[in-house]
């Protein structure tokens, strides 16, 4: 895992794409930092942070499209899944990487409280807390980042689908609103779910048993659910759509509160999509 | 040392590997054989654990590939058909990165890694970034990877690619130096290589295991009987009349001569039998000079191509061709 992650890391330093990567958040965050905390002279950082979370819509993609695409395009991947190393070790190795040079913006990031502390009153914790969130938000992009990477051969298309993924979950309270939030709009929506769900099973076992088993039985509990408790699906589908906006639950952090369900749900981001990834590398060698 | 069984790799429809079945032992140099698409690549892959097999179990020294992955593969040393190296490295940070991911331990990383680069003679450009190495360079650094740690198994895809003629020479002798400590794979379709090299060859024709013994082994069993390639001084006719009063030849056939006043024959003689002296003696009574004589079995090319080709003549004779130019550039080394 240790030779992965040196290796990660003197690649990223060694190459353009550490640094445009620092630069840019180090960039955006700075003019963000002057015009609000600085010419508006407002103690609140945290609300500087969540106004830059975009940022992450852009710089993701940069860290992460080449980390895993890449070896599978020179076929470097046959020199590490070759030497006697567990997958998740050289995956963890890879994403620990990213982090690291993701911490280092976030470092120097961490001493603007300290400048704004010179000239007035700071919050420390609360800014603190809104930083870690910040930390914690990107750390879960990052993650999703890493599984798109490691399902395509081309950094490209890596890079422009975790663009979309993540543009996706930015945008999703807007998305969500498009939806009816009527008990039988979501009663229909998640009979659909539970067909596609069915589809995609028989898709990638071709057990037509199997499927049209899960299937049924998907259904049969969303009817049961929907006649013994109707008022359980009102506004289900924006909680469910809720759960794929990431950002959102950065918002807790943004008041200086150490908000343990936005913890666990970054650090669930997090776990689902490392797993994925090592699941997804290790696919093609049981298939 | 690697038990291969009832091995079974298809891609949809497509089987690329069929039930194949072969031991490899110990301290022994094994080379595959086959055709462009035979499953050469895809087996060697199989073995080293980079893809999984649909069917069937590969036990490297006992421990099965994909249970016991990372006992497996701690004995295997593998150089791919296109060496796994990152470009933006130098050839010694590569090394370095391979022997830490190898878990060979710290102490003795720098001197193994010395030890690999004199013996593949990448000492002079062990500072130069990959991306600016020559292929045969490329080829070496590759190798020099798949020796670090000095494994028991060292599997070679087509180690010979893209090197110049002295290159392969000195790269042969290093497989054969290897093959007294190391049990060695090599796959190549570079016949000439397989007989220079190997102890003992498997021939692969569509996924399947086609035949498996010693070069020499093979190509006595499909030649059957020995024949000699002959020109000779004088006329057909006198020659013929000569050769007729010795015994044991089966068959004379004539070819024309390159050497004006001369003929070629190819005369073909029954059983074990050695009848160069009677044939010497029968033309020097008729006078006709001996300008050449060489006895031939039928070679590795011939057999290979008889076992991979025997059901489809039509692409025997593109492939024929094909391969007859590249056996001759590498027989003249």
């Amino acid at each position: 895992m240790l030779a992965v992650y040196k290796k990660e890391l003197r690649s990223y330093l060694t190459s353009m794409i550490g640094y445009v990567f620092i630069a840019f958040i180090l960039l955006i965050l700075g003019i963000y930092f002057t015009a609000y905390n600085l010419q508006y002279a407002s103690p609140d950082f945290g609300t500087t942070l969540s106004a830059v979370i975009f940022l992450f819509l852009i710089i993701t993609p940069i860290l992460t499209m080449r980390i895993l695409s890449e070896e599978k395009k020179n076929k470097t991947d046959q020199l590490l899944l070759t030497a006697p190393v567990p997958v998740w070790k050289i995956v963890m190795g890879k994403y620990l990487s990213m982090l690291t040079i993701y911490l280092i913006p976030i470092l120097i990031t961490g001493c603007y409280p300290l400048i704004m502390g010179k000239y007035g009153t700071v919050s420390y914790a609360t800014v603190y807390i809104a930083v870690f969130g910040f930390f914690l938000l990107g750390c879960a992009q990052i993650a999703v980042g890493l599984f798109l990477s490691s399902v395509t051969e081309s950094q490209i298309i890596a890079a422009v689908i975790t663009f979309a993924a993540l543009f996706c979950s930015y945008v999703m309270d807007g998305i969500s609103s498009f939806f009816s939030s009527t008990s039988a709009a979501s009663f229909v929506t998640f009979l659909v779910i539970s067909v596609l769900i069915a589809l995609m099973v028989y898709q990638m076992t071709k057990d037509m048993v199997l499927s049209s088993i899960l299937g049924v039985v998907l259904i049969a509990i969303n009817i049961v659910l929907y006649i013994v408790r109707s008022s359980l699906y009102e506004g289900l589908i924006q909680k469910f759509l809720d759960l794929l906006s990431i950002a959102n639950h950065y918002d807790s952090f943004v008041g200086g509160i150490l908000d343990v369900s936005g913890i666990i749900y970054m650090l669930s981001v997090i776990c689902i999509f490392v797993f994925l990834t090592i699941q997804c590398i290790q696919k093609r060698r049981w298939s | 040392m690697i038990e291969v069984r009832n091995l079974v790799k298809k891609y949809g429809d497509h089987v690329a590997v069929d039930h194949l079945n072969f031991t490899v032992e110990k301290g022994k140099i094994y080379g595959f054989l086959g055709p462009n698409g035979a499953g050469k690549s895809t087996t060697m892959n199989m073995i080293t654990g980079y893809i999984g097999s649909t069917e069937g179990d590969i036990l490297i020294d006992g421990h099965n590939i994909l249970e016991e992955p990372e006992e497996a593969k701690k004995k295997i040393g593998y150089l791919p058909e296109l060496p796994p190296l990152y470009q933006d490295m130098t050839a010694k940070e590569y090394l370095e990165f391979a022997a830490e991911l190898k878990g060979i331990p710290r102490e003795k990383r720098e001197g193994n890694i010395n030890g690999v680069m004199s013996t593949t003679k990448i000492q002079n450009v062990k500072n130069r970034l990959i991306k600016n190495l020559s292929k045969g360079y490329k080829q070496r650094v590759g190798l020099a990877q798949a020796l670090l740690g000095y494994p028991e198994i060292i599997i070679l895809d087509e180690p010979t690619v893209g090197l110049d003629p002295k290159q392969i020479i000195e790269i042969r002798d290093l497989i054969k130096s290897l093959g007294k400590n190391h049990t060695v794979i090599l796959s190549s379709h570079i016949l000439s290589e397989v007989s220079a090299v190997c102890d003992y060859v498997l021939i692969i024709d569509k996924g399947k295991l086609v035949a498996s013994d010693s070069p020499e082994n093979l190509s006595r069993i499909m030649s059957g009987a020995n024949s000699l390639e002959m020109t000779v001084k004088g006329k057909e006719g006198e020659i013929r009349k000569a050769l007729d009063l010795v015994e044991n030849i089966e068959d004379v056939v004539y070819h024309n001569s390159i050497v004006p006043g001369a003929c070629d024959f190819t005369i073909k003689i029954s059983g074990q039998m050695d009848m160069r002296e009677n044939i010497f003696f029968a033309l020097a009574e008729a006078k006709c000079p001996i300008l050449k004589m060489q006895s031939s079995n039928m070679s590795l090319e011939e057999v290979f191509l008889k076992l991979t080709d025997e059901r489809k003549p039509a692409v025997r004779l593109t492939e024929n061709d094909i391969f007859e130019d590249g056996i001759k550039e590498e027989g003249e080394e």
